[in-house]
């Protein structure tokens, strides 16, 4: 598997389209970054799990569940995958 | 019809009645059993609400304020006019204004109808319309984002209240706290036990959602079970996690507890591991009644996860929503210390039914017994009679009629509602057996209705807000088999000549479905087909929709369409 640094620009394509593929009616746009997915949209705890298992799906990667609260945030998921090796 | 295990002749519920302390001249009101029965009786200063914020805060409710508040609450209904039976629509998370204006409802006299706060625009207009609901008390958020586009479309909503900042500044609403404030606490009005007083909306395979009527004797049976299933004894934290839109949040996250004089914790929070092992121990919740889904979620956090806190409290531990697998019973072991019991009940009942009540080990796997009072029985229908099935054999699970919550009436329905009885008894759609040992196995759904996080959502629902999308010619919705949801909603879609399957349109249609049903209705799933199945009078065949999508033989199929649907 390919191992590559992503930039901060493509850590955030990635988990903001993880998410539109669940929440399809989000507006990237006006995601504040900071503010928790479940504040500023309409999902469930099965769309946030599904958003969970389909970035990993897409980076290859395997997120613990006791980092799940990390994932909550566009900032947040986007420090959980910084520095880490994943998927090019 | 053999009687059931708890067959004695006496009236079984001659005790149950005796929970209740009821009204000087004879009424029974639910708010008064709620709340003010406590303050009369000098335990006005106990916490009946430990209400833990989503940020961090916390604030406790002691029965004399829930007393005091929903008593300015029902003298704001009755100066505003609220006549008895006219319907108070709920659509509020998990916050104390929630039981004050539910329980503000009950002692004005009124019937309280809950909604799930993560309904879309769609469902609440259905349930608000059907409801002909009068008065609305919501969230300023959710009221602009769902509801006043909406209200030209409801010329019986006349008073719309709003709770938390910012609902001062919207046109054709009031603030809650401001208009309560403003109002002396006035009694319960005398209500009489069969006054109605919930109204909760559930699903059926066809047609609209069904509006279940109970009424104020259903309290007998909330606090009954509360006690004899549940556990529950004063000097108890209790935990019901359950959504106060749906049926199980009223019944056992409002009523029960309260009735029982209990302490409840409230968590405005939404799921997470982390923090509901943390409450758990902190809170030093004693009995926790939660849902399946929530347990799935927890599992896969594991055993050893939820052993980093520690739970010297808990004493019982309960679920209801979906049957309960013998490995997660089990599971709470591991984690808890205490296995999880099964309950099971419908919107109809009220209350639990057929259950692994506390003091004793669960059967893993099982639904339970017929709690106490309460005659259970696996038949078969024939014609206007219907037949007891034998012992191991498959068949719908039904009650013999007439327990205190018991629904009264499908609103304006008459004719489904008398399709749910045959002979004497409640048929549930609920297709189950019973060993020998008289333990009941829940099988599946008699009908296309979904089971998915606890709620049962309609297909017919969701398909005709599908079939509103420009690019749907044809839509067929099912229940798919989910590790944690027990299902999902997962939609076929046929689309009209010229419009791409692909994963814009995917996006496209689920993203309108969102929009209009909330997440907790609309599809998780869609899948594009070249032509769905039907039947001859031309409808969706979902049965076979679902048997491809699970591989089930084609012989459980015929089976399950050979039954008469009401």
């Amino acid at each position: 598997m390919a191992s590559d640094m992503m930039t901060q620009d493509q850590a955030r394509l990635e988990v903001l389209d993880s998410l539109k593929s669940v929440v399809p009616e989000a507006d990237a746009e006006s995601i504040d970054p900071n503010t928790p997915f479940r504040d500023q949209l309409d999902i469930d705890s099965v769309d946030y799990l599904n958003f969970i298992l389909t970035l990993e799906r897409r980076l290859g990667v395997r997120v613990p569940e006791e980092d799940y609260p990390q994932m909550a945030s566009l900032n947040g998921a986007m420090r959980w995958l910084a520095g880490r090796a994943y998927r090019a | 019809m053999v009687a059931g295990e708890n067959g004695s002749v006496e009236d079984p519920w001659r005790r149950a009645r005796a929970l209740m302390a009821g009204l000087p001249d004879g009424g029974l009101n639910i708010s008064h059993e709620a709340a003010d029965r406590h303050v009369a009786a000098g335990r006005g200063d106990v916490t009946a609400l430990r209400w833990l914020g989503k940020d961090g805060s916390r604030r406790d409710i002691s029965f004399a304020e829930l007393a005091e508040q929903s008593g300015r609450f029902a003298g704001f209904l009755t100066s505003a006019g609220v006549e008895p039976g006219s319907v108070v629509a709920v659509l509020l998370g998990r916050v104390p204004e929630l039981h004050v204006a539910a329980l503000g409802a009950l002692k004005a006299g009124a019937v309280v109808c809950p909604l799930f706060a993560a309904f879309g625009p769609e469902p609440i207009r259905e349930r608000l319309l059907r409801g002909r609901a009068r008065v609305l008390v919501t969230t300023p958020q959710a009221y602009r984002a769902k509801v006043a586009a909406l209200r030209a479309e409801l010329p019986d909503l006349d008073t719309v209240l709003l709770v938390g900042d910012g609902a001062a500044d919207l046109e054709g609403a009031l603030d809650f706290r401001a208009a309560i404030g403003a109002c002396a606490p006035m009694p319960p009005v005398s209500t009489r036990p069969e006054d109605p007083a919930l109204l909760h909306f559930t699903s059926g395979t066809t047609g609209r959602p069904k509006g279940a009527l109970h009424v104020h004797e259903a309290a007998v049976m909330h606090a009954f079970t509360g006690r004899g299933v549940l556990g529950l004894r004063k000097g108890d934290v209790y935990w019901c996690t359950a959504d106060p839109g749906w049926v199980t949040g009223t019944s056992y996250g409002i009523v029960a507890p309260l009735a029982l004089g209990v302490t409840s914790v409230v968590d405005e929070g939404e799921f997470d591991p982390s923090r509901w092992c943390a409450i758990l121990q902190d809170e030093a919740v004693t009995v926790w009644y939660t849902a399946p889904t929530a347990i799935r979620l927890l599992m896969r956090a594991g055993a050893e996860f939820a052993r980093s806190w520690r739970y010297p409290a808990l004493r019982h531990l309960a679920s209801v929503g979906e049957p309960l697998t013998a490995e997660a019973v089990e599971w709470g072991r591991a984690a808890f210390g205490h296995p999880f019991h099964d309950t099971w009940w419908q919107t109809e009942t009220g209350a639990i039914m057929v259950a692994n009540a506390a003091g004793a080990d669960p059967v893993p796997g099982s639904m339970g017994r017929p709690v106490e009072g309460i005659e259970a029985a696996v038949v078969r229908r024939d014609g206007d009679r219907i037949m007891p099935v034998r012992d191991g054999d498959l068949g719908e699970l039904a009650l013999r009629a007439g327990w205190p919550s018991m629904f009264r009436a499908y609103l304006d329905d008459d004719e489904r509602y008398r399709a749910c009885f045959v002979d004497g008894w409640y048929l549930s759609g609920d297709l189950a057996r019973r060993d020998e040992q008289g333990h009941f196995w829940f099988v599946g759904r008699a009908d296309d209705v979904i089971k998915s996080s606890g709620h049962l959502i309609g297909p017919f629902e969701v398909e005709r807000v599908l079939m509103r999308h420009p690019a749907v010619a044809e839509a067929g919705v099912i229940g798919k088999p989910d590790a944690v949801a027990f299902e999902i909603v997962k939609a076929f879609v046929v689309l009209r000549p010229d419009c791409n399957a692909d994963e814009a349109m995917r996006r496209d249609i689920l993203a309108f479905a969102r929009r209009q049903l909330g997440a907790a209705v609309a599809p998780k799933e869609l899948a594009f087909a070249d032509a769905l199945p039907h039947t001859r009078s031309g409808k969706v065949l979902r049965r076979l929709l679902k048997a491809n999508e699970t591989g089930a033989p084609p012989g459980d199929l015929s089976t399950l369409e050979g039954r008469g649907q009401p």
